[in-house]
């Protein structure tokens, strides 16, 4: 049994067979390696689902365009966004949950193993469930092929009479079987942070990164559970003969959209926050300083939590609510911009003062900062009412959310897979492709999703494969279009980067970075049992105490 | 080692101009011609207070942009490490509550503000009631087309609405009841008001009272199934005496003319009577498109192709040609019986 | 991380973290109300919007018989809990059979009465809202209670074959709670079917 994570390539580790290795990988149940296979899973799938979202763009590119049938298109959208939601984003976020945690706690391993390694699994089949529909789901009528529902999959389009075939149960199995991997995940989080933290640590000496997952795994406890649910309902309307959103015997097509939004509202806060927990780690080293309003923090991000849970109508403006009904969602959907605002502010205050250095993460997590400010600006615009009666359902709506998934959740993304590339592989990023990377990308970026806003402005719906001419939309989706060429070529610089680093990088050290959480007191790769004996800790910057024992963290907490 | 300060202002430069230049080539010409479905172009009441409360919104976020960017892009050059550092650590600040206190009680003040002007908005547009003199007209969405009906004025139409202007100091808006018969659809004409949506056993009402003549465009605005991108929307906006006319016409049933006898009797034997309506015959279905005044009508398909002759044939000849994946069916007739038949639609003014 | 007491600077720390068994377990519980809730809300959402077909007070029968046996079995599952703390292995199993026993009785009772509805009153789950959302909800649970069941029957065998000692009382409480939520489904569920429904 091999005592690292990874085999750095050349010692007599590597030398195992490539069967024995692969059993090894397949049959684990440590935490590091299942995160780095959930990383990997996602890396993977955020290829596939970059190149649907190639072809939706070269479609887009001009109008009346005939580069798919509308048939392939409604398809390619709707995979790339259940692609991207789950089995790229909350894979790789629960990849780096489980990889960081116990190391941040101090910890051997997650709470229950064998589960994690279920989890997984359960997350991997359901993705490869999803893009089997392309080859099994033709069904009776020959009509089925990949789902093309749209990923939020409105009811009645999804009853059997408007979607024969099988693509629509493909939809519904693969998010099914995943939700389960998802609450198994976040189960183990939250028995993880409650009940295996090192002596000391408690929960207010906690890493910010640990609270934020604990409450991103509240969410999903308590968010996925009501997809599962309508799932369900939609299994029985479409084989038991139910009649849940059947509005021909008078059911509701609304109560899906109400059932869905419970979910898909603090599910994006699941996806948001642990992007908040890698900002929340990696400003503090680069500014040289402690995170500005640790508990302040805390308590926005649990704010957060709760009040996420009763804004969920705000995607629903359009479907005819009362008045009173609106002017609540419209509260909702402005109170939750104080606490993350405040968030923005602490990082702002963090930078304040101390002394930056660009390093290739930062550089992800300074262009986070100000995307993620204009994103939640845009979501202010539209959580005023009669403004979103326009915007809603437009590609102002798809600008703002890919500007806080992309331009927010893949910039932290990137940055946290460059702060912590050197633990999980022993070996520091090329700096030169790094920057790259990060400009290629950020120019792209700009270009697509800046751009986006204008089209919604001027009328363009969403989910549409072509669009006529003479509305004036044309040259803003070919800027659009053309940006999407330059992330593409940033995403694989950063793949090539990534091979590059593993086999030919320096060696980083255990503290590249001159850090101050407890993952950084382990060699890189960290050994299987992550620490030899049980640390002990004060403060919530352990090595900072131990860099600097004249004038440690506890004086000051 | 090199400075990297610059970087931070040269990405922030060159964001701020992309940014900013897109957004005044935008606007710079918001013209019915070139962005004849610009919602900041509003010519209906409902359009322009969510108009207004749009200026303030972006008003309102627009500081709050500038006074962050500023504070980041200031923070980014003036707290670099810099080339001749001491390699000592700033000052270790862990936080301020007077601080905390105030960058949360403002916000809440933005907030409050916000919510004041947006809830007057939605009473405006959603607690009117139709006055007496309003014209009553039912929206039924389709697969993928669009059913008129006018019930006072006895008139059943698809696809291109028509509507009296409304004089602002006399009002006469229209009051459209949104139906669906089969799955979600969204009536969205960006210059006359908001989107509402068509949601089967869910009725909606929406209001519009457009002020000026014209054509208005829109689209349906909530994905629902192959050709969502063509339910194509024409509001014809006339005046009044405009469009009492075309009241007046569309009530008249078809009259017959014995010189498309061939194709009205191919009409009336086929399939097409299982689907649409021609009054005055025995042609009452209802699953497709009145066509009763084809041909008082600009497009066809739902605005997906010109009402031509040419198209029109091609239209029933082979419809996966125009709008692929929409639900009328290719009529299996040959050369001779469709020249027939389009020439009797033709006829039908 | 077990609790430990361990001398620090000086200063003795006492560290006593929480079960990781009994938080994970109330974490599922939690996740189950969630999902228990929607189908709760779709129920009640549906009252009398039904176009066509039976109505509850035609066709439901109030289970009271069916409903004592299961709130008892959590009062069984509680005393077999204690039992097994105090050692007593042997009363432990006499309690746990009973909760088996009630639990299968619960099944069948519900087993019964969707016979009787079926076949006698022609109900189904597709016959109309009520009938969706009726079967929907009081199946979901009882498809919980067969879970829960499973997994009792499995630590019966196991008590049968010797391998549970005093050691596994608190493993036994953990999947005790999960019988108890099971239980408390069921009065939120019997409130609103059985009594307000009707």
């Amino acid at each position: 049994m091999s005592t690292d994570a990874i085999a750095l390539p050349g010692t007599e580790l590597a030398s195992q067979t490539f069967v024995a290795r692969l059993h090894d990988w397949v049959t684990t149940v440590d935490h590091k390696r299942l995160g780095i296979l959930y990383i990997t899973y996602a890396l993977v799938f955020m290829l596939i689902a970059g190149v649907e979202a190639l072809m939706i763009r070269i479609q887009l590119i001009r109008p009346h365009n005939d580069f798919v049938s509308p048939q392939v298109f409604n398809r390619l959208f709707t995979m790339h966004g259940t692609t991207m939601i789950f089995f790229v984003i909350m894979p790789v976020m629960f990849g780096f949950a489980n990889y960081l945690i116990p190391l941040m706690i101090g910890a051997r391993d997650m709470a229950f193993p064998r589960l994690n390694a279920f989890s997984f699994w359960m997350t991997a089949f359901g993705g490869l469930l999803l893009y089997f529909s392309l080859v099994g789901a033709n069904g009776l009528y020959g009509a089925g092929n990949a789902p093309d529902v749209g990923w939020f999959a409105y009811a009645p389009l999804t009853s059997q009479t408007f979607s024969i075939g099988h693509s629509t149960d493909f939809w519904i199995l693969a998010l099914l079987v995943s939700g389960f991997g998802s609450i198994g995940t976040a189960v183990n989080i939250i028995a993880t942070v409650l009940c295996m933290r090192c002596p000391g640590m408690t929960l207010a000496k906690m890493p910010l990164f640990a609270w934020l997952n604990l409450v991103m795994a509240g969410l999903v406890i308590l968010a996925v559970s009501p997809l599962t649910a309508a799932q369900i309902m939609l299994l029985v309307d479409r084989y038991l003969g139910g009649h849940f959103f059947d509005t021909q015997a008078g059911g509701s097509a609304v109560i899906w959209m109400h059932f869905f939004w419970v979910f898909g509202h603090p599910e994006v806060y699941v996806l948001v926050i642990p992007a908040f927990a890698f900002a929340s780690e990696i400003i503090p080293v680069f500014s040289r300083k402690p995170i500005f309003g640790y508990s302040v923090m805390v308590g926005a991000t649990i704010a957060i939590g709760f009040i996420s849970m009763s804004v969920w109508a705000h995607h629903m403006f359009t479907v005819g609510m009362s008045s009173a009904a609106n002017n609540f969602f419209v509260i909702s959907t402005m109170a939750i911009a104080v606490p993350t605002g405040i968030k923005i502010f602490n990082w702002l205050a963090t930078m304040w003062g101390g002394k930056i250095e660009f390093k290739i993460p930062m550089l992800f997590c300074i262009a986070f900062l100000f995307q993620f400010l204009i994103a939640g600006l845009t979501g202010i615009m539209q959580g005023a009412a009669p403004f979103d009666w326009h915007l809603g359902n437009s590609y102002f709506v798809v600008a703002h959310f890919h500007y806080v998934i992309v331009g927010g959740i893949l910039f932290t993304l990137f940055a946290a897979v460059y702060y912590w590339f050197p633990k999980m592989s022993g070996k520091m990023c090329s700096e030169t492709l790094g920057k790259l990377h990060f400009w290629l990308f950020i120019i792209g970026f700009h270009l697509t999703f800046d751009f986006m806003h204008i089209p919604g402005l001027l009328g363009m719906p969403r989910r549409i494969y072509t669009y006529e001419p003479g509305r004036g939309w044309d040259k803003w989706n070919f800027i659009v279009t053309i940006g999407v060429f330059f992330q593409a070529a940033g995403v694989l610089v950063f793949l090539g980067n990534l091979i590059w680093s593993y086999f030919r990088g320096k060696v980083a050290g255990s503290d590249p970075w001159d850090a101050w959480t407890l993952e950084w007191s382990t060699n890189s790769p960290p050994p299987a049992y992550n620490f030899a004996s049980h640390p002990v800790v004060k403060s919530r910057r352990p090595l900072w105490d131990c860099k600097h024992p004249a004038d440690p963290d506890w004086n000051y907490e | 080692m090199r400075s990297r300060g610059s970087i931070g202002g040269r990405v922030l430069g060159s964001r701020v101009f992309v940014c900013f230049g897109g957004a005044v080539l935008a606007f710079a010409d918001p013209t019915q011609l070139t962005n004849p479905t610009n919602i900041f172009a509003p010519a209906s009441t409902p359009a322009k207070s969510i108009f207004g409360l749009s200026l303030f919104v972006l008003a309102v976020t627009g500081a709050i942009f500038l006074v962050v960017f500023v504070l980041l892009l200031y923070s980014i050059v003036r707290f670099r490490k810099k080339g001749n550092d001491d390699g000592r650590e700033p000052p270790q600040v862990y936080g301020s509550n007077q601080v905390e206190m105030a960058w949360t009680i403002i916000p809440i003040l933005i907030v409050v503000a916000l919510f004041m002007a947006t809830a007057r908005v939605i009473a405006l547009v959603q607690n009117t009631s139709p006055p007496g003199n309003a014209i009553a007209v039912t929206a039924i969405g389709h697969q993928f087309w669009w059913e008129y009906r006018y019930p006072q004025l006895g008139v059943v139409t698809a696809n291109e609405l028509h509507l009296p202007m409304s004089d602002p100091l006399h009002p006469t808006p229209t009051f459209i009841t949104l139906l669906s018969a089969d799955t979600d659809h969204s009536f969205w004409v960006p210059r006359l008001g908001g989107k509402t949506d068509l949601i089967p056993n869910h009725p909606n009402r929406m209001w519009i009272d457009p002020q000026e003549t014209g054509v208005y465009l829109g689209q349906c605005a909530q994905y629902c199934g192959t050709q969502h991108a063509k339910m194509l929307l024409r509001v014809y906006v006339q005046s009044k005496q405009d469009f009492d006319l075309w009241i007046h016409q569309q009530r008249q049933p078809a009259s017959a003319n014995d010189a498309v006898a061939q194709g009205q009797r191919i009409f009336e034997t086929t399939a097409c009577i299982n689907c649409h309506t021609v009054s005055g015959t025995v042609a009452n279905g209802r699953f497709g498109p009145d066509l009763t005044h084809l041909m008082s009508r600009n497009t066809i398909a739902a605005g997906a192709a010109p009402n031509t002759p040419e198209n029109l044939r091609l239209w029933i000849r082979n419809p996966n040609a125009i709008k692929p994946g929409s639900l009328m069916p290719a009529m299996e007739l040959n050369k001779q019986e469709l020249d027939a038949l389009t020439d009797y639609l033709e006829t039908l003014r | 991380m077990n609790a430990t007491s361990m001398t620090v600077a000086g200063a003795t720390l006492e560290w006593s973290p929480p079960d990781r068994g009994r938080i994970a377990m109330l974490s599922l519980i939690a996740a189950e109300s969630a999902i228990f809730a929607i189908f709760v809300v779709a129920y009640v959402f549906y009252f009398g919007k039904s176009l066509t077909g039976p109505l509850p007070k035609d066709v439901l029968s109030v289970p009271i018989v069916y409903t004592i046996c299961l709130l008892s079995s959590s009062l069984t599952i509680h005393f077999a809990g204690k039992s097994l703390r105090g050692g007593e292995v042997l009363t432990f199993g006499v309690w746990w059979l009973a909760t088996i026993a009630l639990g299968a009785a619960f099944l069948y009772g519900t087993g019964t009465e969707w016979y009787r509805l079926i076949y006698t009153e022609g109900f189904t789950i597709s016959t109309n809202l009520f009938g969706t959302t009726y079967y929907s909800l009081v199946g979901l649970h009882a498809f919980h209670v067969i879970v829960g069941l499973v997994t009792l029957i499995i630590v019966m065998i196991f008590t049968m074959t010797g391998d549970v000692g005093s050691e596994h009382a608190e493993r036994i409480e953990v999947l005790s709670l999960y019988w108890h939520f099971v239980d408390v489904v069921w009065i939120v569920v019997f409130t609103v079917v059985y009594v307000i429904g009707r």
